[in-house]
């Protein structure tokens, strides 16, 4: 158990909105601010446009955590695309619970465009509470029954 | 006269009329009903004998009447449509009628949730109308529910219970206009605390002329402690109890409490003596059957007329 | 609208369990408008039991289809082919649906994945509540539009009982009293005297009670 934590590099999908955590990244590149690269940003056009079968089919295809950001209460770009996303995801957390892989694995976030610092430790912080949490376990009895 | 009821005789002679209540207990013991009856007897007209009152199994209504019955004690048979299917209905009310249990009280019942089998099926294959209905065809037409004839037809006299003090009050009026049209004989209303809001009622039942097709006779329960008091407030459906009664039940000592408790009660008959349409009255005392006979001497009800 | 909701993971896991291929089936109708089985709910559902398997080290093999509807044989012919492929068929309709693939496969296990709630409409969104319990002889016309089937906790035809309290019904404060509604309706629609007549005891035989209900339209036969 030690020695695979040590090893191991969680895998992070981050859905971001366009509008907002999409930006703070960039900005976060610009103005050379580092956050972890185990994080694979997929890009959205708002955050309400991620559905709960893409977190889903996240972690089934293997990612160990799942992130939605979102912008700021009241600022959404199409009005409450980021809370219905936030609904999205408590509503998978509920399922994520059921099947036993656990809740924690997914999370809501909300940001500026501005917040390019935000957008690097909400990222850096996240990787490291799914680090702590070892391995998606689907993906770690996969590996185990082809190992 | 309709029947043989001694309640209706009473009713019928103009005397205020008094009934009380028996809950049957949770158990199979003869005797408990017997000794809850005998202490009613000579101090009220005819017993109430609830059928599986708050939705709680008890030993049934009409077990327990027929064992009340055999006391040489009149005895009140309830029937809630919660339980039982018009078929059943209507042959309790032949069993009843062929122990010399001539009188009934139609109610609903209130729901399955409040008891102790809330995962039980309620029936309600007739309402307390039109349970009301079916016991005057049996009586009147001497039919079932259904049309076929029924040999020596039961003849019960019909009762049935009024709240004034459920909502929406503008139809609490209407809804026992249509228990009298139903062909309801005697009402029991559900327990008076806020004598203002009846008499309210009353004004409006007699202004309608509903007095003079119906018996009103007026539901009475003591209070035992200040809490009970809280708790009817608080916690049972339909009922009205205002802050001053709470809060004259807790004003006094814990051990005045009960004194207090009758006082009250004594207070709302003399007051209601006097409210017109009001043909009697209905004294539930729960699990305090023993107090009945002081409250109905002390309320000067007594003794009860020979009819 | 048939309401439904998901039945618990537990209970869907354990139906599952010990079958390897199975096909997962959706209805297009009634249970996608109340988001409990429709094309997106097959797929989450299919996810979810995946991964529950695959955390066990089993693999369950889904095969996902979602049917314009469950409740009419033409549709459930469609599946002809893939209820051949599998060893058992979970499926997301309502329990006519379900039925209507065990009457058409005979020698395959079919499950609901659903639990049926009843006949209802949208409050708002995300909320449904019951309308109407299908009892064969309906009385809207004199009850205001407001059914008191269904929507009286006691069915009760000549209500309000004691117990309505503030426009609730006695068995909570979250439940309306149908008769205080009925009561407010027939007021809106000027036919207070109404009121008082009595609805007599009802013939229960055109609802459940009469025995399974069909209908027969000789004019529609092919
Ligand atoms: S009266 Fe009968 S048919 Fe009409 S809405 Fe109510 S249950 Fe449905
Ligand atoms: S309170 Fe209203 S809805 Fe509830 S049982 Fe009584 S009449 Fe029916």
């Amino acid at each position: 158990m030690e020695k695979s934590n040590n090893t191991f590099e969680p895998v992070v999908v981050a859905f971001c909105c366009h509008y907002c955590a999409y930006t703070a990244a960039d900005m976060a590149g610009s103005q050379r601010i580092a956050y972890p690269a185990n994080v694979k940003i997929v890009r959205v056009p708002c955050s309400g446009k991620v559905d709960a079968i893409h977190l889903m089919k996240a972690l089934e295809k293997g990612a160990d955590g799942v992130y939605v950001a979102g912008c700021l209460e009241g600022d959404c770009h199409f009005n409450t695309g980021n809370i219905a996303a936030s609904r999205k995801v408590t509503k998978v957390k509920i399922l994520l619970d059921e099947i036993g892989i656990g809740s924690e694995r997914i999370e809501m976030f909300l940001m500026s465009a501005g917040m390019g610092r935000r957008f690097a430790e909400v990222a850096t912080e996240f990787t490291e509470k799914i680090r702590n949490l070892g391995p998606n376990p689907v993906k770690a009895a996969a590996d185990k029954a082809v190992g | 006269m309709k029947t043989q009821s001694v309640l209706e005789k009473v009713l019928k002679s103009g005397n205020l009329a008094v009934t009380s209540e028996c809950g049957p207990p949770r158990g199979t013991s003869a005797a408990a009903v017997r000794e809850k009856a005998e202490l009613l007897r000579g101090y009220c007209d005819g017993i109430n004998v609830t059928d599986n009152q708050t939705a709680m199994v008890r030993m049934s209504s009409l077990a327990a009447c027929i064992l009340i019955r055999q006391m040489g004690l009149h005895s009140i048979l309830q029937m809630t449509t919660r339980d039982k299917n018009r078929l059943a209905l209507q042959s309790d009310i032949l069993g009843a009628y062929a122990h010399e249990i001539d009188t009934v009280l139609c109610l609903s019942g209130d729901h399955p949730k409040f008891g102790d089998h809330p995962m039980a099926s309620n029936v309600y294959d007739l309402d307390s109308v039109q349970l009301i209905q079916t016991v005057k065809q049996m009586r009147d037409d001497g039919k079932f529910q259904g049309g076929a004839d029924i040999a020596d037809p039961p003849k019960m006299f019909i009762g049935a219970a009024a709240n004034p003090f459920a909502d929406p009050f503008e139809l609490r009026v209407a809804r026992l206009a249509k228990k009298v049209n139903a062909g309801v004989d005697f009402i029991q209303t559900q327990c008076i605390y806020n004598v203002d809001k009846f008499e309210q009622w009353m004004e409006a039942v007699v202004k309608r002329g509903l007095h003079k097709e119906v018996y009103i006779m007026a539901g009475i329960t003591p209070m035992k402690t200040a809490g009970m008091a809280h708790y009817m407030k608080k916690r049972v459906p339909g009922m009205d109890v205002p802050d001053e009664v709470v809060d004259r039940m807790a004003s006094v000592p814990k051990e005045e409490m009960a004194e207090e408790g009758i006082k009250i009660c004594i207070e709302t008959i003399e007051r209601l003596k006097k409210v017109e349409g009001v043909a009697g009255f209905h004294i539930m005392a729960i699990e305090w059957e023993e107090k009945v006979p002081e409250i109905v001497k002390r309320a000067g009800l007594y003794p009860r007329p020979e009819v | 609208m048939i309401t439904a909701e998901r039945k618990p993971m537990e209970e869907i896991v354990e139906c599952a369990r010990n079958f390897s291929r199975v096909l997962l089936v959706g209805c297009n109708e009634c249970v996608t408008v109340c988001a409990a089985g429709g094309r997106k709910e097959v797929g989450l559902l299919a996810s979810a039991l995946r991964m529950h398997f695959m955390k066990e080290g089993k693999n369950l093999e889904i095969i996902e289809t979602t049917l314009e509807r469950q409740c009419d044989p033409e549709y459930i012919d469609e599946l002809a082919d893939s209820v051949g492929q599998v060893d058992a068929v979970l499926s997301m309709a309502c329990g006519c649906g379900v039925q209507e693939i065990a009457r058409r496969y005979k020698d395959k296990h079919v499950f609901p994945m659903v639990n049926t709630k009843f006949m209802g409409a949208s409050e708002r969104q995300g909320v449904w509540a019951e309308r109407c319990q299908g009892c064969g002889d309906c009385v809207l016309g004199i009850t205001g539009g407001i059914c008191p089937i269904a929507r009286c906790s006691k069915r009760i035809l000549n209500g309000p009982c004691g117990g309505s309290t503030g426009g609730k019904c006695e068995i909570s404060p979250d439940v309306d009293c149908a008769w205080q509604l009925i009561w407010d309706r027939m007021k809106s629609l000027g036919q207070e005297d109404r009121y008082e007549e009595v609805m007599g005891a009802r013939d229960w035989r055109t609802s459940r009670d009469g025995g399974p209900r069909r209908i027969i339209r000789e004019d529609m036969a092919l």
